[in-house]
C-alpha cells in the first residue's frame, strides 16, 4: 500500500461500479455523515499467531477429552454431536468474541440482524443432521405423504421475498422480467428445465447429482466433469448468452460463494441450484430464515455447550501431537495470559488456511494440498433506520436487491417478525462480497478502506433506489470478513486437495464448511458431526450416525 | 378620480391630504373577502348539516341582519375613527380567516356547531357593516358626497361580483374551504396593514396597529402550515364529500369526510365505512356468529377500531367482556372522541365492558393465553403485504388456538363477487388450518356485495334469537345470505400462506380489474 487514496468518484467506481458512482456524482444536494462503526477485531487478534507467548514448558496442562479449536457452526456441531452421545468432556476454543463463527449475529436498539449467513434452504429430505437440529428447534411440524419434512410457517421465509432494483422502479423476483426479450425469457425457461432435470438426476447408485451437502452427491463424471470448467464456459457452451440470465446466475454465485461466474466451478454454480429443488416442476421449498440469520440455528446448536465449555477470545497457536493424545498452547486474550491443555482428541474447526500456522507437523511440512484453498472477504454492514425505506414498484421484500450494483443489496431483518406491521425502526442488513480472482489483493482493497469509505459505500449504494435514506438512517456497523467464504473455483471441490484435506492428521480431525467447498451451514454441520462421530468411533462408541 | 384629487388637494388646507384612490382599492379587496365568508359560511353549512336552501338562506340573512346591526352601531364610535376602521379590518381578518378551521373543528369535537356558525357569522356581518360607514366618515372631507358615495359602494359591488366568481370557479376547487377561510383572512389583514400607511396622517400612533396586523397575518399564516399538514389538496380532490378529519398516524392516514347525508372514514384513502349503510355492514357481521355463540361473555374484536361492531356486540346483555386489538391508538381515540362517530357507534369503546388495547394483532394472539366465546375478526382488505399476514394459516392457527371448545367467530372477508378468488382463498385458508367454516354475504351498497365467513372448531347451533332494533337483518334474511348466486359461487384457490401470499396477488389482480 502506497499512500493512495481514491476520491469518491474512484472509491464509487472501485467498489460498485460505474452506475453507482455516476449516480452518486449527480446528487448534489450534500448529507450529514453517518455515524459510522468497523466492529471487527478478529483480524488483529487473528494476525497475531505467530506472536502470542506459549505456557512455560513443564506447566501442568488441562487434561480434556476433545478439545474443539473454533466455535463457528462446525464446531458447535461437534459438541452437539458428542454432547448427543453423552460425551461432555470437551473444551471449546474460540478466537471471536462470540461463538458462530460467520454465522453469528447482533442486537441492536433496532432489533436483532444477521453478521453474515443469514438463511438456511429448507431441507429436501425428512432425515440428516439439518432435519435433526430443526427439530429441536421446533422448525419441523411433520412430514406429508412423500416423507418430506413440513416446517413451521413463522420460520419460513414469509412472502415477498425478492424484489429488484432496475432504472428507478422495483421489480419482484429477482430475474429481471421488465424489458425482457422473447430471447431473454426463452433462455429462462431453458435454463430452468435444465435445472430440473439436473435436480431428478440420479447415479446407478441412485445417487442425486446434486445433493446436499456436496459428499451425498454422485461422483459421477457425467455431472463432475463440469467442475474443471467455469460457470462461464459452461453457459457459453450451451449457448446461455442473455445478460439478464447471466446476471442472475451469477448473482447466485456471488451471493454464495462471493465468485463470479468466470471463477465458480460450472459444476458448483449448478449445485446451487440444483441441490435446493426436488425437480418436481414448479413447487418452491423455499427459505427458513430467522431475525438474527443463522445466529438462531447457532443458538440452537450452543444449548449442548455446558457451562464453561467454550472459551472465547483464546488463541489457538500450537496444536502438536505427543503420546495419547495433542498439546494445545493457546492465549487467552481476555486474561492477558497463556494456557495449556492436554487432549485425547482435537478437532480442528477452524478454517483450512489457518492450520498449517497451528499444527506443528504441518508448520514444519506444509502440505501442498492447502494452497487449494483460498477464501473470498465480504463485508457486511448493519444499517440501522428508523423506518423501512420503500422505493417505487413492487413493495418492500426480504432481499432487496440493485441490479447495477456491485454489492448484494439488503436483506431486511426484522421481515420475519411475527406483527401485523412493518414500519417502525428495523435493521437493513447489507452484503458486499470481494469477488476479484485474486483474494489477497481483495483483502488489501477492503482494509484499505475506512469507515467512513464504508458510510459512502453504503449510503451511495441505497440513495439511487431511496433518496430518502438520509432522513430515515441512524447508524452503521461494519464487519469485514477477511476469509469469509472458500471459493469454488474450477477444479476445487472434484479435485484432490479437498479430499486430501478430509483426511485427519494422527488425533486431529478437521471440520468446517471449507471441507465441503462451500461455505454453507449444511456444508459445517455435516463435517462437525462427521468428525465428532470418528472420534465417537475411535473411543468405541457404538453410537448411530446422525449423518 | 384625478379631478377629486385636485379638489381635494385644494380643499385640503386643514384636514390631511389622503390617497382615497388607494382606499378604494383597500374597500374592493375588503368587499371580496366579506362575501368569500359569507359563501364559505353557506357552503360548510349547507356540507355539513344538508338542505342547502335553508343553510344558504339563514346564513344570507343573519349576515346581512348583523351588517346593519353595524352599520347602526359605527355611529357609537365617537372618536379615532380612522384607528376603528384599521382595528375592524383587522378583526375581520382574524375571524373571517379562522372561519372555516374553527367550524369544521366544532363540527368534529363539539355539539355547538350552529351557535359557533351563526355567531361568527353575525361577528363578520357586523364588522363589515361597521366599514363602510366608517370609511365615508374619514373620506368625507377630502371626497365630495355624491362622488363618495357613489364610488364606495361601486367598489363594494364590484368586490362582491368577484367574490362570487373566484368562489366558485377557483377557489373551492383549487384551495379548499379551509385554506381559502386561511387566505383571504391573511389578504384581509395585509390590506389592514397597508391601510396604516394609507391613514397614516390621520392616525396617531401606527406601530400598536401594526403589530397587530403582522400578529394576525402570523396566527393566521401558522393555521395555513397546519393546514398543509392536515390535508394535502390532491387527498381533498380525492374524496367525493368535504374532508373533515385527517391523521396520519404512524400506521396508517385516517381520513373522515362529511357530507349532509353520510359520514365517511378512510384508512389510506379506502372507504372503512359510510354512515349510510354501515349498519348492514356490521350487523351482517356479529349477529350471524353471536347467534350461533354458546356463550356470549368474552368477546375478542380483532381490527374494527371504529367501535361500531362493538356496538352491536354490546345489544347483548351476555356480553361481560369485549377485548378490542386495534394498532392504531389514533384511530380508537377518534372513534372514543370525535363526536358524530362516537354518536354512531353510540359511545361503545367507552363502554365499561370494554377494554382496548392498542397492540399488534399478530402479537396478541401470539402471546395471549385467554381463550374467548366469540372472535370478530374485522381487518381492512388484504391489500398488501403487511395486511395480508393476518388473512395466513400461520395467523389463523394463531386464532384457533384463542378460540373456546365452544367458541365461534367471523372473518371479513372483502367481496365474493368484485374479489370471488379473493373471498374464497380466505374461506380455504380457514379450513385448511382445522377451521369449520361457512361462509356468506350481504349487501352493502358502499362496498357492494360483501363477504364473510364464520368459524367454529363444530358446526354450531343456534343458540339464540335476533336482538331487537335491528335496522337489516331480519329472521327471514338469515337463511339467505349464505345462498350464493352462481357468479360468487366457489372457485378452486390456493390457500395463503405467509410464505406466498397468495391472498395479496389474488386481492390485486382482482381490484385492480375493478378500479
Amino acid at each position: 500500500m502506497s499512500g493512495f487514496r481514491p476520491d469518491r468518484r474512484e472509491l464509487l467506481t472501485l467498489f460498485l461500479g460505474s452506475a453507482v458512482a455516476a449516480s452518486a456524482c449527480r446528487r448534489t444536494s450534500s448529507r450529514p455523515r453517518l455515524e459510522t462503526r468497523i466492529v471487527d477485531a478478529a483480524v488483529d487478534v487473528g494476525h497475531r499467531l505467530r506472536e502470542a507467548a506459549r505456557p512455560a514448558p513443564g506447566t501442568p496442562r488441562e487434561q480434556v477429552g476433545v478439545c474443539v479449536v473454533g466455535a463457528g457452526v462446525a464446531g458447535l456441531s461437534a459438541v452437539w454431536r458428542l454432547a448427543g452421545a453423552g460425551v461432555h468432556d470437551v473444551a471449546v476454543l474460540e478466537l471471536d468474541a462470540r461463538e458462530g463463527g460467520t454465522s453469528q449475529s447482533g442486537q441492536s436498539p433496532n432489533g436483532a440482524h444477521p453478521w453474515g449467513a443469514h438463511y438456511l434452504p429448507a431441507p429436501l429430505e425428512h432425515r440428516g443432521p439439518v432435519v435433526r437440529l430443526l427439530e429441536e428447534l421446533g422448525a419441523v411440524t411433520g412430514a406429508d405423504g412423500a416423507g418430506r419434512p413440513r416446517f413451521s410457517e413463522q420460520m419460513v421465509l414469509r412472502a415477498p421475498d425478492e424484489r429488484l432494483f432496475y432504472r428507478g422502479h422495483w421489480y419482484e423476483g429477482l430475474f429481471l422480467h421488465a424489458g425482457a426479450s422473447a430471447g431473454d425469457e426463452a433462455q429462462f425457461a431453458r435454463f430452468l428445465a435444465d435445472i430440473r432435470t439436473l435436480a431428478r438426476a440420479r447415479d446407478a447408485r441412485g445417487r442425486r447429482a446434486f445433493a446436499v451437502p456436496v459428499e451425498e452427491s454422485s461422483d459421477d463424471a457425467e455431472w463432475t466433469g463440469w467442475d474443471r470448467q467455469s460457470m462461464a464456459d459452461w453457459m457459453d457452451a450451451r449457448g446461455y448468452t442473455s445478460p439478464r440470465l447471466r446476471w442472475w446466475v451469477e448473482y447466485g454465485c456471488r451471493d454464495d460463494f462471493g465468485c463470479t461466474l468466470e471463477t465458480t466451478s460450472a459444476w458448483v454454480a449448478l449445485w446451487y441450484f440444483a441441490s435446493r429443488q426436488d425437480g418436481e416442476g414448479e413447487r418452491h421449498q423455499g427459505y427458513l430464515t430467522w431475525p438474527e440469520g443463522n445466529g438462531r440455528l447457532v443458538a440452537q446448536l450452543a444449548r449442548a455447550l455446558r457451562p464453561g465449555q467454550l472459551r472465547r477470545k483464546v488463541l489457538v497457536h500450537s496444536v502438536r501431537e505427543v503420546e495419547g493424545g495433542c498439546e494445545i498452547d493457546a492465549w487467552d486474550a481476555a486474561a492477558s495470559r497463556p494456557i495449556g491443555l492436554f487432549a485425547r482428541h482435537v478437532i480442528y474447526a477452524g478454517p483450512r488456511f489457518t492450520a498449517p500456522h497451528v499444527l506443528e507437523a504441518w508448520r514444519k511440512a506444509r502440505p501442498s494440498f492447502i494452497d487449494a484453498f483460498t477464501q473470498a472477504p465480504w463485508v457486511v454492514a448493519n444499517l440501522s433506520v428508523r423506518w423501512p425505506p420503500a422505493g417505487r414498484g413492487f413493495p418492500l421484500a426480504w432481499d432487496n436487491v440493485l441490479y447495477d450494483s456491485k454489492s448484494l443489496g439488503y436483506v431486511v431483518a426484522g421481515h420475519q417478525l411475527e406483527r401485523q406491521w412493518d414500519g417502525g425502526p428495523q435493521v437493513l442488513t447489507w452484503y458486499y462480497p470481494f469477488t476479484g480472482a485474486d483474494p489477497k489483493a481483495e483483502r488489501t482493497r477492503m482494509l484499505s478502506a475506512t469507515a467512513e469509505d464504508w458510510e459512502t459505500l453504503v449510503m451511495e449504494d441505497l440513495l439511487r433506489p431511496h433518496p430518502e435514506l438520509p432522513q430515515l438512517a441512524q447508524r452503521l456497523e461494519v464487519m469485514r470478513w477477511g476469509h469469509a467464504m472458500v471459493r469454488p473455483v474450477p477444479g476445487f471441490v472434484w479435485g484432490p486437495s479437498r479430499a486430501q484435506a478430509v483426511r485427519p492428521l494422527g488425533r486431529v480431525h478437521f471440520a468446517h464448511a471449507d471441507l465441503g467447498g462451500i461455505n454453507v451451514f449444511e456444508e459445517a454441520q455435516y463435517h462437525g458431526v462427521r468428525a465428532a462421530e470418528a472420534i465417537l468411533r475411535e473411543q468405541g462408541s457404538q453410537a448411530v450416525s446422525w449423518l | 378620480m384625478q379631478a377629486a384629487t385636485g379638489e381635494a388637494t385644494a380643499e385640503g388646507a386643514e384636514t390631511p391630504v389622503l390617497r382615497h384612490t388607494a382606499l378604494f382599492v383597500a374597500v374592493l379587496i375588503i368587499a371580496t373577502c366579506g362575501l368569500i365568508y359569507e359563501l364559505l359560511a353557506g357552503t360548510l353549512a349547507s356540507y355539513l348539516l344538508g338542505d342547502t336552501i335553508t343553510q344558504f338562506s339563514t346564513v344570507i340573512g343573519v349576515y346581512l341582519f348583523s351588517m346593519g346591526v353595524g352599520s347602526w352601531l359605527s355611529r357609537f364610535v365617537e372618536r379615532h375613527v380612522p384607528r376603528r376602521f384599521v382595528q375592524v379590518e383587522l378583526a375581520v381578518a382574524l375571524v373571517g380567516g379562522a372561519l372555516a378551521p374553527i367550524l369544521f373543528l366544532t363540527f368534529t369535537f363539539t355539539d355547538a356547531f350552529r351557535l359557533i356558525l351563526y355567531g361568527s357569522v353575525f361577528v363578520i356581518g357586523a364588522l363589515v357593516g361597521l366599514e363602510i360607514p366608517l370609511l365615508l366618515r374619514i373620506l368625507k372631507d377630502t371626497v365630495r358626497f355624491k362622488d363618495l358615495v357613489g364610488q364606495v359602494l361601486a367598489v363594494d359591488y364590484l368586490g362582491a361580483l368577484a367574490a362570487s366568481l373566484l368562489f366558485p370557479l377557483l377557489l373551492v376547487p383549487h384551495l379548499g374551504l379551509v385554506r381559502t377561510s386561511l387566505f383571504f383572512g391573511i389578504l384581509n389583514a395585509v390590506v389592514g396593514l397597508w391601510i396604516t400607511w394609507v391613514l397614516a396622517p390621520v392616525l396617531k400612533q401606527v406601530t400598536g396597529l401594526r403589530l397587530q396586523a403582522l400578529g394576525i397575518i402570523g396566527v393566521l399564516g401558522f393555521g395555513m402550515i397546519f393546514a398543509d399538514r392536515l390535508t394535502d389538496l390532491s387527498e381533498e380532490a380525492i374524496y367525493p364529500d368535504p374532508v373533515v378529519y385527517t391523521k396520519a398516524s404512524p400506521y396508517q392516514r385516517i381520513v373522515v369526510t362529511r357530507s349532509a347525508r353520510s359520514l365517511n372514514l378512510f384508512i389510506n384513502g379506502n372507504l372503512q365505512f359510510s354512515s349510510m349503510d354501515e349498519h348492514r355492514y356490521h350487523e351482517a357481521l356479529v349477529h350471524p356468529v353471536a347467534m350461533r355463540a354458546e356463550k356470549l361473555s368474552q368477546v375478542l374484536v380483532l381490527g374494527g377500531g371504529d367501535g361500531l361492531a362493538v356496538r352491536e356486540l354490546l345489544r347483548y346483555p351476555e356480553v361481560e367482556r369485549v377485548v378490542l386489538v386495534d394498532l392504531d391508538p389514533a384511530m380508537t381515540e377518534l372513534a372514543t372522541q370525535m363526536k358524530p362517530l362516537a354518536d354512531l357507534n353510540r359511545a361503545s369503546l367507552s363502554d365499561p365492558r370494554v377494554e382496548v388495547r392498542n397492540e399488534d394483532a399478530f402479537a396478541y394472539l401470539r402471546d395471549a393465553t385467554e381463550t374467548f366465546d366469540l372472535v370478530i375478526v374485522d381487518f381492512p382488505d388484504p391489500n398488501n403485504f403487511s395486511l395480508g399476514k393476518l388473512y395466513t394459516t400461520r395467523f389463523y392457527r394463531l386464532l384457533k388456538a384463542r378460540l373456546a371448545p365452544h367458541g365461534v367467530g367471523v372473518v371479513q372477508s372483502t367481496s365474493p363477487l368484485l374479489a370471488r378468488k379473493s373471498f374464497w382463498c380466505v374461506n380455504a385458508t380457514l379450513q385448511a388450518v382445522g377451521l369449520w367454516t361457512e361462509p356468506y354475504h350481504a349487501l352493502v351498497p358502499s362496498f357492494g356485495e360483501w363477504g364473510y365467513v364464520l368459524i367454529a372448531h363444530a358446526h354450531p347451533p343456534l343458540h339464540r334469537e335476533m336482538p331487537d332494533g335491528l335496522r337489516f337483518l331480519t329472521p327471514e334474511l338469515l337463511p339467505t345470505l349464505t345462498v350464493f348466486p352462481a357468479d360468487m359461487g366457489p372457485v378452486p384457490v390456493e390457500v395463503n400462506r405467509l410464505d406466498n401470499q397468495i391472498l395479496v396477488h389474488y386481492y390485486e389482480d382482482e381490484w385492480g380489474r375493478w378500479n
